[in-house]
């Protein structure tokens, strides 16, 4: 494959968007359209992050954007009903399910609580303008990041969730992103989602693809949390092995807030998370998980922040890799406490193990604090399994391949256990060892017509 | 508990290296240029190759931009504004082992014995002051057995062809912005060689004396542990108390052999500067060592008081198999202090190991940040390291941050990394209240059994020195 410098993929993208600037604004709120330049003209200044910058230390975002992807401005016709197509619901998971082809919204199931708005990004800004309004790249806008700039310039796809006060969904939204097409193409989504004051859901997102194209999913999300609101968001990540995924996810959590957040990356050949976490109200607290499982020639990058503002907040990270084939892993962690922060509490964990001997892991758990009244702490391994777990298991007969199933199993299991809808617990279980074992991670009548891996 | 008073009572405690020794100095003038490198060489009366060395290192440097990656504030250094060679005048000749009573003085000010008979302790001393090596005791009494201690300069007029096959094979004059630069202009420093199989009977110690001023300090030292030897090294240092700042840009390279081992001990007391944070050196130094035989050794201990700003990241590079390198360091930070240190293995062997044991203690308004590196190459099967690094924060207005990088290639390592953050806890002090234990007193405490760890790892005539230092720096304070 022939080699692009970073700064033809960034003037390429300028120019398409200078070109096609009309279409991309046509049809679209103020409160979008208002974002767009500031955010081209960010990007266009900085370019792509560079190779072995701080925040991209360990990943070459070329990786994402050295292939030609086309762009669609709207919903293609031709795209299959990914409802039909997509038959890998969790079975007796009862859910309100969305589903998303392409970055827009296709269908939906189920009646979903009074007052509780799932929509397009236009049509949410019809529906709650002031909510839209003050909420919409309020979050984005401060973070220096061109791959976000990037996706505020070009954002049309994607959808806006709104809870209203006090409101409890009662069964789980799922959010189900399909990718299909016959060409190679970037998908810009953006999504709003705003829990009110007292509200509680439990959101659920699966990242497919339908093709075995070389798909771009540049994804942001942010969301607000009100005073006292309760989330719970879980994603599965399950890209083909060609596609690259960027999902950031911006998180502003207010007074008394609680986030359960549980990222589970299955396949998806370049994959890098950046999960960033605002702490702006008190005795806020944030729960974060992740697990990746890469192999093959994977790239999978979590980077997550954690911002500390107000005191008595606290957070707690986990975040695990099990490295097969040629697979890279990173993990970059950040916890910043600012001066007045008393009595924070975060703890920071990454622990991994690689199985193969070409696999690579880099790890930055980092902390960053001006205020002493903390108890903050964070650790990071490398290692592979224990050998006297794995001799007492052979030693009874358990098979070598079996035993280093099991512990592989139970070394994920921890991040498995803290999900809260135990159905989808125990998918998640089956999907783990299923990848683990090699099989692919969907369901047995899944459609996608992945190569043999 | 009246914790402002007490934290009130830090600031005021004194530096008592401050003082200014009236020494004349030969000195040339400030500026830095090629013509600058070459009078110094020629004042050093230096071989050609060792002024190409320095000119090729300078040439790059030019070329070189200030890092700025570390967690440090550091105003912007006129280069030009700095004298880059002052020597003491001695009245006396130093070949005959004599040595000037006003430099004497000096350094008995700063209980330096450099009077062979007063000795109390086995422990050989160079002393550098400013640009220039001003004694070296001991000298014959190792040479007996082959030993090699002697102020670089004199390593180059004696021993050419060993400083030549060494200088620059652990960190290259390229390696970063400061070792460029001292590779440019680098003055005096100690250089030691232990032969084959010999274990140095005493412990050798270079001690640092900043005393012109408008100077920088430049020191290189070069140590080479032949094959099954041994040798414990300390170094230590200070300054005069003065309201501008210093720069001080080291290096230090080590080279470990089969089944040799050295260890290497620092106690830096550079002047921090004032409470308000005036004054104060810059310390930008770059430490390596390089276990190149199977089974070599290598082990940092170090304790850091002093400095405005400190940039400084012992490492080692395990290339032996089986080779095996420490790193424990107690860092202090008060005032307006700030420091970015931290330790780098490199693990290239099979069956490497390291340790690193970091504590950081931030009092005032400083910042104290640990910034590490953990790297473990494809080839290098069954590595192994812990890393543990513990910041206690003494007061609202100071800041811990841990950095730590864990790179790993290869699937038999084994690494661990832990950091820990938090005060002095509240329960801690109560315990030691309630059994009649001053708060004062049960910081120091508590600090100390803190500090214990890496404390432990110092010889006794510098941990003794060590503790001391801990408990001027953080006299009272309590979180």
């Amino acid at each position: 494959m022939e080699k692009v410098s970073s700064t033809a993929i960034k003037n390429k993208l300028t120019a398409l968007y200078r070109q096609y600037s009309d279409s991309i604004a046509a049809g679209m709120p103020a409160a979008i359209n208002r974002q767009r330049e500031s955010a081209i003209s960010q990007f266009d200044e900085k370019g792509l992050p560079e190779k072995g910058c701080e925040r991209y230390r360990f990943t070459d975002i070329m990786g994402a954007f050295g292939h030609t992807h086309g762009y669609a401005i709207g919903p293609q016709k031709e795209q299959v009903d990914s409802q039909k197509a997509f038959r890998c619901a969790v079975p007796g998971l009862d859910t309100y399910t969305i589903t998303v082809g392409n970055g827009w919204i296709d269908t939906q199931n189920g009646n979903l609580p009074a007052g509780v708005t799932v929509t397009g990004l236009a049509e949410g800004a019809q529906l709650h303008p002031d909510i839209f309004e003050a909420n919409y790249n309020r979050l984005a806008a401060t973070k220096n990041d061109t791959i976000i700039s990037l996706n505020t310039a070009f954002a049309r796809g994607g959808l806006f969730l709104y809870i209203p006060d006090n409101v409890v969904v009662d069964k789980p939204i799922q959010i189900v992103n399909v990718l299909s097409g016959g060409n190679p193409l970037m998908v810009n989504q953006r999504n709003l989602i705003v829990a009110g004051r007292g509200s509680q859901a439990k959101i659920v997102f699966c990242d497919h693809t339908l093709a075995e194209r070389q798909f771009l999913l540049n994804n942001v999300t942010e969301v607000v949390m009100l005073d006292g609101s309760q989330l719970d968001c879980y994603s599965i990540q399950n890209l083909n092995d060609h596609s690259s995924q960027i999902s950031s996810i911006l998180i502003e959590q207010n007074a008394g807030s609680q986030l359960l957040a549980n990222t589970l990356t299955l396949h998806g050949g370049f994959v890098r998370n950046n999960l960033e976490v605002l702490m702006n109200g008190q005795h806020a607290e944030a729960n974060i998980y992740g697990l990746s499982l890469p192999c093959g020639h994977q790239h999978i990058d979590n980077f997550t922040y954690i911002d500390h503002a107000v005191p008595n907040c606290t957070s707690y990270e986990l975040y695990k890799n099990v490295l097969n084939g040629d697979s890279v892993g990173a993990f970059g962690g950040y916890v910043l406490v600012r001066p007045d922060a008393q009595k924070t509490n975060a703890m920071q964990s990454n622990k991994n193990i690689c199985i193969s001997p070409s696999a690579r892991m880099y790890t930055k758990p980092q902390l960053e604090i001006y205020a002493d009244d903390v108890k903050c702490s964070h650790g990071a391994t490398v290692g592979q399994l224990d050998e006297n777990a794995l001799f007492y298991m052979r030693q009874r007969g358990i098979g070598e391949e079996e035993a280093k199933m099991m512990l592989m199993s139970a070394f994920a299991h921890e991040v498995v256990r803290t999900i809260r809808i135990p159905i989808l617990a125990d998918r998640y279980a089956e999907m783990i060892e299923n990848r683990l074992r090699g099989k692919q991670a969907a369901c047995g009548e899944c459609f996608m017509k992945c190569d043999k891996r | 508990m009246d914790n402002t008073n007490i934290i009130n009572e830090v600031t005021d405690s004194e530096y008592k290296y401050g003082f200014v020794s009236d020494i004349e100095h030969d000195t040339i003038a400030k500026g830095l240029n090629e013509d600058v490198i070459r009078l110094i060489s020629s004042k050093k009366e230096e071989p050609e190759w060792l002024l190409e060395f320095r000119l090729k290192a300078y040439r790059h440097w030019q070329k070189q931009t200030m890092p700025t990656w570390a967690h440090l504030d550091i105003p912007e250094i006129d280069y030009q504004d700095i004298i880059y060679y002052s020597a003491p005048k001695q009245n006396v000749k130093p070949e005959n082992g004599e040595i000037d009573p006003e430099l004497k003085k000096t350094f008995d000010k700063l209980g330096i014995p450099l009077d062979e008979q007063k000795v109390l302790s086995g422990v050989a001393f160079d002393a550098v002051m400013d640009s220039v090596s001003v004694k070296t005791t001991y000298k014959d009494a190792l040479a007996e057995r082959g030993i090699i201690f002697c102020s670089f300069s004199e390593a180059v007029r004696n021993h050419p062809d060993l400083v030549r096959q060494y200088l620059g094979t652990v960190v290259p004059p390229t390696d970063n912005y400061f070792a460029a630069l001292n590779s440019a202009v680098f003055s005096d420093g100690s250089f030691c060689y232990i032969p084959k199989g010999v274990r140095c009977p005493m412990e050798l110690s270079t001690y640092f004396r900043i005393n012109a001023a408008k100077t920088g300090q430049f020191e290189r030292t070069l140590i080479v542990c032949d094959d099954d030897s041994y040798v414990s090294y300390l170094e230590g240092c200070t300054a005069p108390r003065r309201d501008e700042n210093q720069l001080h840009a080291a290096i230090v390279e080590i080279v470990v052999m089969n089944n040799a081992e050295v260890k290497y001990s620092t106690v830096q007391n550079w002047y921090p500067g004032d409470k308000e944070g005036r004054g104060g050196i810059y310390n930008f130094v770059t430490k390596r060592g390089l276990c190149k035989g199977v089974n070599s050794r290598l082990s940092w201990s170090q304790v850091e008081t002093g400095s405005a700003i400190t940039w400084k990241y012992p490492g080692t590079v395990l290339l032996g198999d089986g080779s095996s390198s420490e790193f424990y360091s107690v860092a202090v930070t008060n005032n307006h202090q700030q420091a970015d240190t931290g330790s780098k293995m490199i693990h290239i062997g099979k069956n490497t190991r390291s340790r690193i044991v970091s504590k950081g203690i931030s009092a005032g308004q400083s910042q104290n940040s640990y910034r590490g590196l953990v790297k473990v190459s494809a080839n290098a099967d069954g590595a192994r390291n812990f890393s543990q690094c513990d910041s206690l924060l003494l007061g609202d207005r100071c800041g811990a941050h841990t950095f730590p990088y864990v790179e790993c290639a290869n699937n038999t390592a084994v690494l661990e990394h832990e950091a820990t953050t938090s005060k002095i806890g509240e329960d801690q002090i109560f315990y030691c209240n309630q059994r009649g234990i001053s708060t004062e007193d049960a910081v120091g405490l508590i600090v100390n059994g803190y500090a214990k760890e890496v404390l432990n790892t110092l010889p006794m005539e510098f941990a003794v020195e060590a503790q001391k230092l801990l408990q001027v720096s953080l006299e009272g304070s309590v979180g």
